[in-house]
């Protein structure tokens, strides 16, 4: 058994770096050999790890949530096992194991750190025994590979069933989160953001219960189905959240206070995005729950480099910022960013419909395109394999062809963009056109460096 | 001359909105609205009481087996007032999982049960989910042309005798054995397109505005046409990728 393992280990080990040799990010092929190696390989390693195993969940800010828990737990001088690039599924979680070992197979970590996909952690849980698992919200996504949103809330819920000892920290603003919580024996913790007093009212749609199907009654809404909640049919409502934030301001970067037990911190950072909340303080608490202590969170977060594409900065020479925005709640949230900006921007939106996009695009049509018609768009710029598909929606949302200009070829795109005479550029793209045009901008910001 | 008003009412927005049915309304609206045609939008809510009449074209859209399931027992008690709209020429239009339900028998959560039997077609369970991109023929104006969108449905649905929407160029249609693709009688087209459907498919989107006007205002329609060329490349767009 011990030699199967650091076979596998080896095997993996020796795949990371042929893919990365290769240009790939190398997360799914080294894992799988190493599974057909040694099957228990994933289960070897992860029972290594000397104290927690934190696993992050939920169909947005997974990856921002779990990098930053990371960072938290290793300014307490802990080491850690993070798949930080945002390999969530089963293979990717391996690989992040195998790195951290060494090539006898034995793990030095005090802690794990793990973003998983929602349809993965039915198989991770079978090999990982997380201690701790936070799950950030359950929107609508991919449905022809998720399907709708209440199935992928089963299969979480199967898979918290394989790990009866974990604790959870929870979403409680998510009905569709929260519901973890209700009948269970197991220790849950939850995070809620209190209404501003400025708060703009926002009319949802129709939201049920996710228990007894009734339509819940909100006393205020932050976004999608976000929000204070309670069912009249059965009682299902909001708990008092164990990390209470409020005070937020959204003016310039974010801002808010927040309230564990007796301690009240104040958060301010320089990025945008009210979505942002959630990460952060659902991070900060994972690692005030794990670590037994608060790291010093200003510090962290003051040196967090965000992930490629996460409002993402370039100069070139005017402020060109991109953001990945991958589903409708996504991207409803980039584009109240966009709005909430009153500069004179340009916009460049781009779509393509690979298999880890999602291949039907429908969602396109529950984005919210017509809210950017309150904000000053000089240029817009449509891209990306189903670019045609997002210039027929932007024109029932109030941008005629005349207004548009759509570019097959992303370097083209962002050539257009940039040239534009906005004040700023914003990028809104989609997972696979996120890397290469991260790659795009990072070039043209060093040409133009250089030239300078 | 009072200008021209056309009633869209759309059943359910709150219980069926998984497949973005919204870009389904727009399509209507807008193109009612760039000819100078009043469009007014009613939506019918889960708790609301369903009332159609004043209504010109009936939309109903497609959810999850938990709110098709609701709709169903909602429309269950309306089914002779919808009977009588559909046989009298009322334009109705029943996407994605509303498409088996105007059938005799339609399939929820794997059970088989009575659907509201506007039309005599039936459903049953699949033996696999059918999800991607299809392209059809059809001839439901009058004239030949494509129609694009997207399924995603593991019922399986039977026409007999019906006239289909159209043949399939691509995608598996109404049961992935023969190659219909929907259902057109009289002025009702049930199918399980969605994409949305309408927006992709102008000329779909103004044949049924052209029916409403017609059995509103009882006189032969012509609709100015303007600039389509955003729909058309995204329409040619689909089917010269996803026809092989």
């Amino acid at each position: 058994m011990k030699l199967r393992l650091i076979l596998a280990v080896w095997a993996c080990k020796l795949g990371i770096i042929a893919s990365r040799l290769l240009g790939k990010k190398g997360t799914s092929m080294p894992g799988q050999i190493a599974f057909k190696i040694c099957p228990d390989v994933l289960k070897l390693l992860s029972a290594q790890v000397k104290k927690d195993i934190v696993v992050v969940c939920g169909t947005n800010g997974k990856t921002t949530t779990n990098n930053m828990l990371s960072a938290f737990v290793k300014s307490k001088g802990k080491t850690v096992v993070c798949n930080a690039l945002g390999a969530n599924m089963i293979w990717g979680v391996c690989c992040a194991f195998a790195e951290r070992s060494n090539l006898f197979g034995k793990l030095k970590a005090d802690y794990a750190c793990l973003e998983v996909d929602e349809a993965s952690c039915l198989k991770v849980f079978r090999h990982v025994k997380p201690t701790l698992v936070a799950i950030t919200n359950l929107f609508q996504d991919q449905l022809d590979r998720y399907g709708e949103v209440s199935l992928t809330a089963d299969l979480i819920k199967r898979a918290l069933e394989l790990a009866p000892e974990a604790s959870l920290l929870l979403n409680g603003d998510d009905p569709l989160v929260a519901q973890f919580g209700e009948n269970t024996q197991r220790t849950c913790y939850y995070m809620g953001v209190c209404a501003s007093e400025n708060q703009e009212e926002i009319e949802g749609a129709s939201q049920f219960c996710p228990l007894c199907g009734k339509t819940l009654h909100y006393d205020y809404r932050h976004y999608g189905q976000l929000g204070k909640f309670s069912c009249a049919g059965c009682g299902f409502a909001r708990k008092d959240p164990d990390f209470r934030v409020f005070d937020v301001n959204t003016e310039n970067g974010l801002s808010f206070s927040l309230k564990h037990g007796e301690s009240v911190k104040q958060f301010a950072v320089q990025y945008r995005g009210f979505y942002n909340i959630y990460n952060i303080v659902l991070s900060y608490a994972a690692s005030v729950l794990a670590l037994g202590e608060e790291p010093d969170h200003q510090a962290v977060l003051a040196a967090y480099q965000p992930q490629i594409g996460r409002m993402e900065e370039f100069f070139i020479p005017k402020k060109v910022i991109l953001n990945l925005a991958k589903n409708p709640a996504g991207f409803n949230q980039a584009i109240t960013t966009v709005v909430d900006d009153k500069a004179e921007k340009d916009l460049l939106l781009a779509l393509n419909d690979h298999e880890s996009d999602g291949m039907d695009i429908s969602w396109l049509w529950d984005v919210a395109f017509e809210k950017l018609m309150e904000t000053p768009v000089r240029k817009l710029v449509l891209t990306g394999i189903r670019a045609d598909e997002l210039s027929l929606r932007l024109k029932y949302a109030g941008f005629p062809e005349e207004r548009q200009e759509v570019y097959h070829d992303l370097k083209q795109a962002a050539q257009a963009l940039v040239s534009g005479d906005g004040d700023v550029a914003y990028a809104l793209v989609n997972y696979t056109v996120v890397f290469p045009m991260q790659a795009i901008l990072k070039e043209m910001e060093g040409e133009q460096n250089h030239g300078a | 001359m009072e200008p021209k008003k056309i009633v869209i009412g759309h059943l359910f927005p709150d219980l069926l909105n998984m497949y973005s049915d919204a870009g389904n309304i727009k399509a209507l609206q807008m193109r009612l609205l760039w000819r100078g045609i009043e469009a007014e939008v009613r939506s019918f809510y889960a708790d609301d009481e369903i009332d159609i009449s004043g209504v010109d074209i009936l939309f109903v859209g497609g959810g999850s087996d938990r709110e098709q399931r609701r709709v169903l027992d909602k429309l269950l008690p309306l089914r002779e007032k919808l009977l009588s709209y559909v046989e009298a020429g009322g334009v109705m239009l029943a996407v994605c999982g509303a498409y088996p339900m105007v059938g005799k028998t339609c399939v929820l959560s794997g059970e088989t049960v009575e659907g509201l039997g506007l039309v005599n077609i039936y459903s049953t369970a699949g033996e696999k989910r059918v999800i991607g991109n299809v392209v059809i023929e059809s001839s439901v104006t009058g004239e030949s042309m494509t129609i694009v969108g997207f399924e995603n449905h593991s019922s399986m649905t039977h026409l007999e005798d019906n006239t289909p929407l159209g043949r399939l160029l691509c995608g598996h249609g109404n049961n992935d054995a023969d190659d219909s693709c929907g259902i057109v009688y009289k002025n009702l087209i049930g199918t399980y397109l969605h994409g949305p459907l309408l927006p992709k498919n102008p000329k779909l989107t103004d044949y049924l505005i052209t029916k409403a006007l017609q059995k509103k205002y009882g006189e032969e329609v012509t609709l100015a046409p303007f600039c389509d060329k955003a729909e058309e490349t995204a329409h040619a767009y689909a089917v010269k990728r996803f026809v092989k």
